[in-house]
């Protein structure tokens, strides 16, 4: 039943000073599908890889708009991302009817950790099975936050979450110093080979399986229409895969552990 | 278990009867609706209505930031009571709150703004309450104050400076809001914005001539104003912050009423 002694509960510490029910609620987000999040100067883009249930049923939803100002990508329990975009956008709505103002991206952030950590906390509860990729554009400029089970979150340049996310994280950490400066087009192009890297060989990206969400200055979030997707994933069609732009090492395919995972600081 | 009664919450040992050493009031009976059986104070039929009372606030835009002035007298009714009750508040860097009306009012809400900007810096992520946020947030309290039945009995100006432009709000008690260039509440609605509105329809002002202008008001107010006392405060918002002043004393001469006979 248990895999150890000590995972009987989220508030049950093993031996070794771990929280085995944190670190399996980590594992669930690396069972959804990938998305990745990266941003320049000015633009936020969330970009996610949609799977099917069946061949006869419509992909699943990965992006979920929050505010006109913030959209997040999300991977591992559905319903639980459900749950907390539903708290974002009450937060979100009522910051702007006291405030008439539209929420700080870092505020919310820390609103959803919190809400995150007390079920880490608690025996009566569990952690939340999903991670969070946000993208946001506020007064200080676009941002990229990833959130984890363990209610830890990131202020990141670029990240990927997701099944083989690890491709997409080489392909990223490998591009970090040209996405502040290169324009949109560009941006959006990294972000697509960055998630293309994280598929089976003999899987594609195409306007079906792909999602796309950008969010800058004056422009509200927007999901990309099928059009403009079809014009987004022509920048990298037909490129050679892992090694076109990426290096061999970016080949590597599985995941290795995160190294988010930590609780506290070591 | 049912006999040992309410053990988490007893009833009183005497309870239905007569307070000790007065007679006992039937239910129902006409004697009991005297003022002696209702409840000691209603402390909000007391909140209903202001007690200690300030009187206009006079605001106006200039081209790099706004103006407000406030005289610093405490009314209690029509007597003078308190001279030194300062009115206009310093939110942050960019914003600046006056008030009328209610003065403890006034010193409730000041507190609670104070605690919210404590709040605000203690996240430390480099944001800051905007004038239109604040001017917002305002309307929010106190239009749900007037709903309760117990308003926040005040005139709310809210000058600062927002994404670089000048801004210029009010609040009235009822929650309700309006932004324009120039702004005086209480008797100063009537008497003070025909004085501002006939100077900034020529053109926009600068710093100097919006405090003279600012200034000129408060002297007539002054003349004309039962309620209003000759010394005031006067703070400017610009991009550079909020500077406002120590009270100053106002030169009236009141040899321009000769025309008054007393007898």
């Amino acid at each position: 039943m248990f895999r150890n002694q000590y995972d009987s509960d989220v508030t049950v510490w093993s031996p070794q000073g771990r929280l085995h029910q944190v670190e399996y609620a980590m594992e669930a987000v690396k069972l959804g599908s990938a998305t990745v999040g990266l941003k320049n100067k000015q633009f936020a883009v969330l970009i996610a890889l949609k799977r099917a249930v069946s061949e006869l049923s419509a992909y699943q939803k990965k992006i979920i708009p929050i505010d006109e100002h913030i959209g997040i990508s999300i991977s591992g329990l559905t319903a639980d991302a459900r749950m907390l975009s539903r708290y974002m956008r009450t937060e979100c709505l009522n910051h702007r009817y006291a405030h008439d103002a539209p929420m700080p991206v870092g505020r919310l952030i820390a609103l959803v950790g919190n809400k995150m950590q007390i079920c880490t906390q608690r025996y009566d509860k569990r952690p939340l099975g999903v991670g969070l990729l946000v993208a946001g554009y506020d007064d200080q400029g676009p941002h990229i936050y990833q959130t984890c089970p363990s209610a830890n979150f990131f202020d990141c340049r670029a990240m990927a979450i997701g099944a083989r996310s690890q491709s997409a994280r080489t392909y990223l950490e490998k591009h970090l110093n040209t996405f502040t400066d290169c324009d949109l087009q560009d941006l959006v192009a990294h972000g697509l080979r960055a998630l293309r890297d994280t598929l089976p060989n003999e899987v594609d990206l195409n306007t079906k399986n792909v999602s796309i969400a950008i969010v800058g200055p004056k422009t509200a979030l927007r999901v990309s229409d099928e059009e403009e997707l079809g014009r987004f994933l022509a920048l990298v069609e037909g490129e050679e895969r892992r090694g076109g732009t990426a290096t061999g090492d970016a080949a590597a395919p599985g995941d290795q552990p995160q190294p988010q995972v930590t609780l506290w600081e070591s | 278990m049912a006999f040992m009664g309410h053990t988490l919450s007893p009833a009183p040992l005497w309870h239905n009867g007569p307070t000790p050493g007065a007679f006992y009031n039937f239910p129902a009976n006409s004697s009991n609706l005297g003022p002696a059986s209702r409840p000691l104070q209603d402390f909000r039929a007391h909140s209903a209505s202001p007690i200690t009372t300030t009187t206009s606030v006079v605001a106006v835009k200039f081209d790099k930031g706004c103006v407000i002035a406030a005289d610093t007298l405490g009314s209690y009714g029509s007597l003078a009571r308190f001279r030194d009750c300062p009115r206009v508040m310093k939110v942050n860097d960019l914003i600046m709150l006056g008030s009328g009306g209610d003065y403890a009012d006034f010193q409730y809400l000041k507190d609670i703004i104070e605690q919210k900007i404590i709040d605000e810096q203690c996240l430390g992520d480099g944001l800051n309450l905007k004038p239109r946020s604040l001017h917002c947030w305002l309307t929010r309290v106190l239009y749900n104050k007037r709903s309760k039945m117990d308003p926040l009995w005040n005139n709310y100006v809210v000058a600062g400076i927002q994404d670089g432009e000048p801004f210029l709000g009010a609040v009235d008690k009822l929650g309700t809001a309006y932004e324009d260039a120039a702004i005086a509440t209480g008797l100063g609605a009537y008497m003070a914005t025909p004085l501002i509105r006939d100077v900034t329809e020529k053109g926009p002002l600068d710093e100097e001539s919006a405090k003279a202008l600012v200034r000129k008001c408060m002297e007539v107010l002054f003349y004309r104003d039962a309620r209003s006392f000759p010394r005031y405060q006067i703070g400017v918002v610009t991009a550079a912050g909020v500077k406002i002043d120590e009270p100053v004393d106002l030169k009236h001469d009141w040899s321009l009423a000769h025309m008054i006979k007393m007898k």
